[in-house]
C-alpha cells in the first residue's frame, strides 16, 4: 500500500510535469477520461497508434523535404494530417511546430520549413520519451489520477 | 433529452428501423465515423461508445459509402473528416445526403472560415473542429432528431394526402418511417438549417400537396440516365424519358423533377471544374487542378453550347471569369472528386437530384412558395437583385429558355446569386440580372432566366462552367427547358422576384463555386425565393403548377407547361420523397440500387414538399414541356455560371459547384456548435 501510494505519487508527479512543461494539453485529459475499466490502457494504446502513424508521416515529410523544388502543397497536406493526429492526443509542443511548419509552407519558405521540421522532430522525440516513462509508471498502477481500484 | 426526442421519434415511427425505444434515445444511436487518421478514429470511437452510441468506424470514404448502401437504415448519423485521401469529405457528404439522406457531421483540424462555410454550403449538419471533445459528440443526436422531426412533418402530409395512388401512398407511408421522412425532412433540414427554414418548412408541410413520392432507386436512376443519354441531354424531355424508361407507375412529373435535379448535378459538376480553373482554393490552401475534369460532361455541353451558339460568349466569359475569380477553389477540390468519380458522382448527382429538389423545396419553403407559405426570405435582397440586373437580364433571358429543368435550380441559384453576384462579380451584376431579367423577359421571353438556369444544370452536367460549357448548359436547357424557362421567366417576370431568381441562378453558380459566394448566396437565395415565391403565389398559383402563369405570359408556351409544372411539382415532391427512401438503396456503383424499392418506383407523391418545392417543381414543369428556346440563352451562360456556382455552393455538394440546389443558403443551421 505504501509502495502503491508512492508509485501513485510518482506517476501523478510525472503526469503533472507533462502538463506543466507544455508537452501535453487538455486534450490529453480528454483521453484519460475516456479510459475506464473496459479499456484500462486506452491512453497508451492511442499514443502508440499515434507513434506508428506519425512515424510514417515523418518519413514522408523527410523525403519530401529532399525534393527540389519543394512541393509545398504536398508538405502542407502531410503536416495537416500530422497536426490533426498530434492535436488529438494533446501533443501541445508538437502541434505548435506543425502550425509553424504549415505557415512556412504557405509562405513558400524552404529554410523555414526545414528548420521547423527539425525542431518538430526533436519535440516529437522528447514527447515520446516522456510518455514512455510515464506509461511505464502509470501502467501497473492503473488510472493515474483515480485509483478506482487498486490490486493489492 | 430523451423525453422530447422520444416522443418525436415515436410519432415519426422508428428511426431505427423500428428498433428504437424512445426513452432510450439517444442511446444506441447508430453512428458511422469516417476518418483516415487512425489515432483520431480510435479516439472518436471510444468517445462515441462512451456516449452509449453504436459506433462503426471506417477509414475510407468508399468503404463508408458501401456500408451505408448495404445497410440502408443501418445508421442514423455519419461523422466524417474533411481531408481524406480517397475522397474529399464534402463529396462524401454530398453522396450521403443524396443517396441516404442521413445527417452528416464534418470534422477537421482546419477551422478556417472557408472550410467551415463549405461544410455549411454542402449541407453538413454540423462542423466540429479537431481535436474533438466528447462534449461535442454527446449532442450529435440532436441532428438526427431534428431531421426526423422535419421529415415526419412531411410525412404527415404525405400520409394523409393524396390518394391518387393508393399503393404508392401506402408505400410511402411505410417508408416514411425512415427513409421517406428522412428525405423530406432531410432535404429541408439539410438545406436549410436555419430556424426560419425549419419554421417555414413546417408551415409548408401543411400546405404541401400530397403526392406519392417516387423513390429513385439505383436501378431506376440508371434507367433514367440511360434514357436521357439515349435521347441526348438536350432532347431529354420528361415525356420521352418516361416512355423510354417504361416504368409502370412513374409519372412524367417524377421524371421531370428528377431530370431537373440531374441537370443541376451536372451543372454543379461542370461548375466546379470551371471554378477550379481560375480559383485559388483558399480553403484548401493548395491549387486544385482537377477542376477541369468534367470531360465527359463537358463534351456534351460544349456541343450543346456550340449548337446554341448564340449566347454571347463574351458575356459569359466575363461572368465566368468573375465567377471563377470569386469562387473559392473549394469547388476545385470537389471537382477532382467529381471528375474522378464521374460515373459515381454522376450517379450520385443523379441520386442527388431528388435531393436537390428537396433542397429546393426546402429553400422554397422558406420562400413561401406558391402555396403561400410564409417565406422567410428577405425581400430586400431581392430588391437588390432586381436592380442591378439589367445587364444580366439580357443575358439571362436568353439562357433561360434553356433551363427548363433548371428552373428550380436556377431559381435557387439565382437567389443565391444575386447576393453572390453583387459580391462576386461586380456586385451589380447579380442584382442586375434579376432586374434585367425581368425586363427582358417580357420582351425576350425569358431566355436569360432560362439560360441561367440551364446553364446551371448544364454546368453540372459537363463542366459547363466554362464559357463554353455555359453555352452547353444553356443548350441543354433549351432542349426542354427553354420553353419552360421562358414561361418560367415570364411568370417570374411578373414577379420581379422571379427574375431575380433567374439571374441569381447564374450568380449562384459563381457563388456555388466559391464558398465565399455561398455565404452571399444565402441571403440572396432566400430573398430570391421569397420574392419569387411570394409573388408567385399570386401569379403562379403553384398549385396549378405554372399553368396559370405560364400561359398567361407566354402565348407561345404550350399548354403543357402548366401541366408539366404540376408534374414537376409532383415529381419534385416525389423525388424528394424518393430520395429519402432510396437513399439507402445499395447503390454500389450504380447510383441507385434497387435497394428497397428495387424497381418499385415509389411513386409517392411528394405531398410533403413544401409549397416551395412545389413551386420549384412548377417551375420546372414549365420548363420541361417544350424548351425550344435554347438558342437564346447565351447570355445566360454568364449568369449560369454564377448561378451554377451559387447553386452548387448552395447545394453544398462536393464543391461549391456541386452543392445541391439551394443547399448553400440553407445550411446555416449546421454551423458548428
Amino acid at each position: 500500500m505504501e509502495r502503491n501510494n508512492n508509485l501513485h505519487r510518482q506517476v501523478a508527479s510525472l503526469r503533472q510535469s507533462l502538463f506543466d512543461q507544455g508537452y501535453v494539453d487538455e486534450q490529453f485529459i480528454e483521453l484519460e477520461e475516456l479510459q475506464d475499466d473496459a479499456t484500462p490502457n486506452f491512453v497508451e494504446e492511442v499514443v502508440t497508434l499515434f507513434y506508428n502513424d506519425s512515424a510514417r508521416l515523418i518519413h514522408n515529410i523527410d523525403q519530401s523535404l529532399e525534393e527540389h523544388p519543394l512541393d509545398f502543397a504536398k508538405l502542407d497536406n502531410f503536416m495537416h494530417q500530422f497536426k490533426g493526429s498530434s492535436s488529438s492526443i494533446g501533443a501541445k509542443k508538437v502541434k505548435i511546430e506543425c502550425t509553424k511548419f504549415m505557415e512556412y509552407c504557405r509562405a513558400g519558405n524552404v529554410e523555414g520549413c526545414k528548420g521547423t521540421f527539425q525542431q518538430l522532430k526533436r519535440e516529437y522525440a522528447v514527447l515520446r520519451k516522456k510518455l514512455e516513462v510515464y506509461f511505464q509508471y502509470a501502467r501497473p498502477a492503473g488510472p493515474t489520477d483515480t485509483a478506482s481500484y487498486r490490486p493489492k | 433529452m430523451n423525453i422530447g426526442s422520444g416522443s418525436v421519434l415515436s410519432s415519426t415511427g422508428s428511426w431505427k428501423s423500428g428498433d428504437v425505444v424512445s426513452d432510450q434515445f439517444p442511446v444506441g444511436l447508430r453512428v458511422l465515423v469516417v476518418d483516415d487518421d487512425p489515432t483520431c478514429l480510435k479516439i472518436l470511437e471510444k468517445m462515441l461508445r462512451n456516449c452509449h452510441y453504436e459506433v462503426t468506424k471506417c477509414n475510407r470514404a468508399e468503404v463508408a459509402l458501401s456500408y451505408l448502401r448495404e445497410n440502408k437504415n443501418g445508421f442514423d448519423i455519419v461523422i466524417s473528416d474533411v481531408h481524406m485521401p480517397d475522397m474529399d469529405g464534402f463529396k462524401l457528404l454530398e453522396h450521403i445526403g443524396l443517396e441516404m439522406d442521413l445527417p452528416v457531421i464534418m470534422m477537421s483540424a482546419d477551422d478556417s472560415k472557408d472550410v467551415v462555410m463549405k461544410g455549411v454550403t454542402h449541407g453538413a449538419y454540423d462542423y466540429l473542429i479537431k481535436p474533438v471533445r466528447i462534449e461535442a459528440l454527446k449532442n450529435i443526436w440532436q441532428h438526427v432528431v431534428r431531421k426526423k422531426k422535419h421529415e415526419s412533418r412531411d410525412n404527415n402530409f404525405d400520409q394523409s394526402g393524396s390518394v391518387e395512388e393508393g399503393d404508392r401512398q401506402q408505400k410511402q407511408s411505410e417508408d416514411v418511417d425512415y427513409s421517406s421522412s428522412a428525405n423530406e425532412g432531410n432535404w429541408k433540414n439539410s438545406k436549410k438549417r436555419k430556424e426560419e427554414d425549419e419554421e417555414g418548412e413546417e408551415r409548408d408541410d401543411t400546405s404541401s400537396l400530397k403526392k406519392p413520392r417516387v423513390v429513385w432507386s439505383v436501378e431506376l436512376h440508371q434507367q433514367f440516365v440511360q434514357a436521357v443519354h439515349q435521347l441526348g441531354i438536350d432532347k431529354a424531355v420528361p415525356k420521352k424519358i418516361l416512355e423510354l424508361m417504361n416504368v409502370p407507375g412513374l409519372t412524367r412529373e417524377n421524371v421531370a423533377s428528377h431530370l431537373q435535379k440531374y441537370r443541376l448535378y451536372l451543372r454543379r459538376l461542370s461548375g466546379v471544374s470551371q471554378h477550379q480553373n481560375g480559383l485559388n482554393n483558399s480553403f484548401m490552401g493548395r491549387p486544385d487542378a482537377t477542376f477541369g475534369t468534367m470531360s465527359s460532361l463537358n463534351g456534351l455541353d460544349l456541343q450543346a453550347i456550340a449548337a446554341a451558339g448564340q449566347i454571347p460568349a463574351q458575356s459569359l466569359a466575363t461572368l465566368q471569369a468573375a465567377a471563377l475569380g470569386r469562387s473559392a477553389t473549394k469547388s476545385a477540390i470537389c471537382m477532382p472528386l467529381v471528375d474522378q468519380r464521374n460515373l459515381f458522382s454522376f450517379e450520385n448527382s443523379q441520386v442527388r437530384f431528388p435531393e436537390g429538389q428537396q433542397q429546393l423545396t426546402n429553400s422554397n419553403k422558406q420562400i413561401d412558395l406558391l402555396h403561400g407559405i410564409p417565406t422567410t426570405m428577405e425581400p430586400k435582397q431581392l430588391a437588390n437583385l432586381h436592380h442591378p440586373s439589367q445587364s444580366f437580364v439580357g443575358m439571362n433571358m436568353q439562357v433561360n429558355s434553356m433551363a427548363q429543368h433548371n428552373n428550380s435550380v436556377i431559381m435557387r441559384m439565382s437567389q443565391s446569386q444575386p447576393q453572390m453576384l453583387s459580391g462576386a462579380n461586380n456586385g451589380s451584376q447579380a442584382s442586375r440580372l434579376p432586374l434585367s431579367m425581368q425586363q427582358s423577359l417580357s420582351s425576350e421571353g425569358i431566355p436569360g432566366a432560362v439560360l441561367a438556369q440551364s446553364r446551371i444544370v448544364d454546368n453540372a452536367r459537363a463542366s459547363v462552367y466554362n464559357p463554353v460549357s455555359q453555352a452547353s448548359s444553356m443548350v441543354d436547357f433549351s432542349v426542354n427547358q427553354s420553353k419552360e424557362l421562358q414561361n418560367y421567366n415570364f411568370s417570374l417576370g411578373s414577379n420581379s422576384s422571379g427574375m431575380s431568381n433567374l439571374t441569381n441562378r447564374g450568380m449562384l453558380q459563381e457563388e456555388a463555386n466559391s464558398d465565399i459566394k455561398g455565404s452571399r448566396g444565402f441571403p440572396s437565395n432566400y430573398d430570391i425565393f421569397n420574392d419569387l415565391h411570394q409573388p408567385k403565389s399570386q401569379n403562379w398559383g403553384l398549385q396549378n403548377v405554372g399553368s396559370s402563369f405560364d400561359s398567361s405570359h407566354h402565348p407561345s408556351i404550350q399548354g403543357t407547361q402548366g401541366v408539366s409544372s404540376q408534374l414537376l411539382l409532383q415529381q419534385g415532391i416525389s423525388s424528394t420523397h424518393n430520395n429519402g427512401q432510396n437513399r439507402n438503396g445499395p447503390i454500389g456503383k450504380s447510383m441507385y440500387t434497387n435497394g428497397e424499392e428495387s424497381g418499385h418506383t415509389n411513386l409517392i407523391g411528394g405531398p410533403r414538399l413544401n409549397s416551395v418545392s412545389r413551386n420549384m417543381l412548377a417551375v420546372k414543369a414549365e420548363r420541361f414541356p417544350d424548351a425550344d428556346y435554347q438558342s437564346t440563352n447565351f447570355p445566360e451562360q454568364f449568369g449560369q455560371d454564377e448561378l451554377m456556382s451559387a447553386f452548387l455552393k448552395q447545394q453544398g455538394s462536393v464543391g461549391p459547384v456541386e452543392t445541391e440546389f439551394g443547399f448553400d443558403g440553407y445550411t446555416l443551421d449546421n454551423l458548428p456548435v
